[in-house]
């Protein structure tokens, strides 16, 4: 049987989540190496109809495990659906996804069958036999592991969201939609779900944008002018870790080791020194600006175009500027 | 009823620094504390022991330093104190810490058992669900809320996500993960500290914990850390001193120049 790499796509009320295409184009690469057919795993109530996306963007066959006990995310029916098809069709390695979903299914299912995890991967490499090389932040992005499975199978990891680059779709691939009925053991459905609510918010997520001005402790204080600044470029506004223990931005806004990983086409740093946590959230952006008064800050050694000065003195400027070289 | 509190000893990463010649940690006087997810856990088992009467019982996997952790434990309230430590447990990866942690829990019995979400050193979030699958009991983990109704014996928790949250529930036996944001720990007071000198700190060793000899320690752990590295960054960059509408101009034409305006 031919080898294989299975990608558990996350889906929730119908929807993809992004990083399960992402990581779709993170099993494309691997297999550049390995040359393992990669297979979908879709796990819900009524997502079947998704299985066609999954193809466009890379997945050779769907598994499709589709069951009204599947309807909404509880841990131990998830587990069983994803463990009756792991065992089934032994695949070489699982990618999931590093989400609060992701992060609470491999884990139980990796104690089930027995094998190694490796946590919140930002890089993934493959030799010819399919070994895997899973490479990971640790002590605070302070450090990078990375992290083998030799003798256990499948291998496992799970994959931090906005890190991977998910494949063109293509509309003319082709797969198999394989439907799996599973034999669920009722009797293990502990947790009863009393309520379930999406909490809605408006602002686009910081991870998908193209641009993003990000403040630090050193420009907080300046957050209208920077609004206003992102708004007349189409700019979305993110900020460090001391900006959201100030009350001044949320969370959902936080870029680092304990944020969001982002990697836009612009990220400016305004006013952030450049802990080695933020830089961890960050440091893959294509093109980096950083502002700081201090010439020493670390965020420079990251920084494509490092500026020492005082970014709300600049920021007036380069407004004008950027619709002068606009014009 | 007896909830136990699973916890761990980590070096404060936040103090970590970089030693940039040999690119290594320096790890030197970085001062360890109770990773602050499981103390927050700690601090949702000491609520419920408020409020309907429980014992806490404190397990913590480490090197013999580890008691410092359960000593603090001990002062914020814990009842009883387990140090999991053996030189044969050294070198554990999360599903072997898993195994020897619930050969622990086992022994020292439980209703209910509580663990931070992760740790800040390794970031892996593993250990608790792997706990829980070991032990054939539900797991709920992100927990933000607990909610205790004694005469069902019953807890409601909120179990938070990215984009929503859910209200589930459980009875005894069941394993939650919390997150630190939401409760805040208590600290200890001067009488807490002296009375928790009191308490005994019973040591848990391979022999006491029978465990597999195959599934612990460096050998009985799936995954092998191959290499580790620290972050090499970017040497193509520029920085500029220049008045800030120069200053302007140069980021303005680099980013013309970048195509991203």
């Amino acid at each position: 049987m031919k080898k294989s790499i299975f990608v558990y796509c996350e889906q929730r009320d119908g929807v993809l989540a992004n990083v399960s295409l992402e990581l779709l184009g993170a099993a494309t690469e691997l297999s550049k190496a390995c040359h393992h057919e990669i297979c979908a795993v879709l796990i819900g109530h009524g997502v079947k109809a998704l299985s066609q996306t999954l193809i466009e963007y890379g997945a050779d066959k769907v598994y499709v495990a589709d069951d009204a006990v599947l309807k909404h995310y509880l841990t131990e029916q998830y587990a069983q659906a994803a463990y009756h098809i792991i065992s089934k069709y032994a695949p070489d390695i699982v990618l999931f996804p590093a989400t609060s979903i992701g992060r609470d299914l491999a884990p139980r299912l990796s104690a089930r069958l027995h094998t190694g995890l490796t946590a919140d991967c930002t890089k993934l490499e493959a030799d010819e036999n399919g070994s895997l090389f899973m490479t990971r932040p640790a002590f605070g992005g302070n450090l990078f592991a990375t992290i083998i499975c030799p003798n256990h199978r499948p291998q496992m990891s799970t994959v931090r969201p906005g890190v991977m680059k998910r494949n063109e779709p293509d509309k003319s691939l082709s797969g198999e939609v394989i439907k799996v009925e599973v034999p669920f053991d009722s009797s293990r459905f502990a947790v009863e779900l009393i309520e379930e609510k999406v909490e809605k918010t408006a602002e686009k997520p910081i991870e998908e944008a193209k641009i993003l001005i990000s403040v630090g402790r050193g420009m907080q204080k300046n957050l209208p002018q920077v609004k206003d600044f992102a708004d007349s470029i189409g700019a979305e506004i993110s900020c460090s870790r001391a900006v959201v223990d100030s009350g001044v931005l949320p969370q959902s806004r936080q870029v680092g080791q304990t944020g969001k990983t982002v990697r836009p086409q612009l990220y400016m740093a305004l006013g952030i020194s450049g802990a080695v946590q933020h830089l961890a959230g960050m440091g893959d952006s294509e093109f980096i600006v950083a502002i700081n008064k201090d010439k020493n800050a670390t965020i420079f050694g990251v920084a494509h175009l490092g500026v020492v000065g005082d970014a709300a003195e600049i920021l007036p400027h380069l407004e004008k500027e950027i619709q002068a070289q606009k014009a | 009823m007896k909830i136990a509190v699973c916890i761990k000893q980590v070096p404060n990463t936040t103090e970590i620094k970089i030693n940039p010649v040999t690119n290594t940690l320096i790890r030197d006087g970085v001062p360890s504390i109770i990773n602050p997810d499981d103390k927050s856990a700690l601090e949702a088992a000491l609520k419920i022991k408020e409020q309907v009467g429980a014992t806490v019982a404190v397990l913590c996997m480490g090197p013999a330093q580890a008691e410092i952790a359960l000593r603090e434990a001990l002062a914020m309230g814990a009842d009883e104190a387990y140090l999991i430590s053996d030189r044969a447990f050294a070198g554990s990866d999360t599903l072997a810490t898993s195994t020897i942690i619930s050969d622990a829990l086992k022994l020292v019995g439980f209703d209910f058992i509580v663990a931070g979400r992760q740790a800040i050193d390794g970031d892996t979030a593993q250990v608790g669900p792997q706990i829980a699958e070991h032990l054939g009991i539900p797991q709920i983990t992100y927990c933000a809320e607990f909610d205790y109704d004694a005469e069902k014996e019953y807890f409601r928790v909120k179990r938070q996500f990215e984009d929503r949250y859910q209200i589930l529930g459980v009875k005894s036996p069941a394993l939650f993960t919390v997150l630190s944001g939401s409760i805040k720990p208590r600290y200890m007071n001067v009488r807490d500290i002296i009375a928790q000198d009191q308490k005994e700190i019973t040591v848990l060793t391979y022999a006491d914990l029978k465990c597999n000899p195959d599934n612990i320690g460096l050998n009985g752990s799936p995954t092998k850390v191959k290499s580790t590295f620290t972050k090499q960054f970017n040497s193509d960059r520029q920085l500029v001193e220049a008045e800030p509408a120069e200053a302007a101009k140069i980021i303005a034409e680099q980013l013309k120049a970048k195509h991203i305006i």
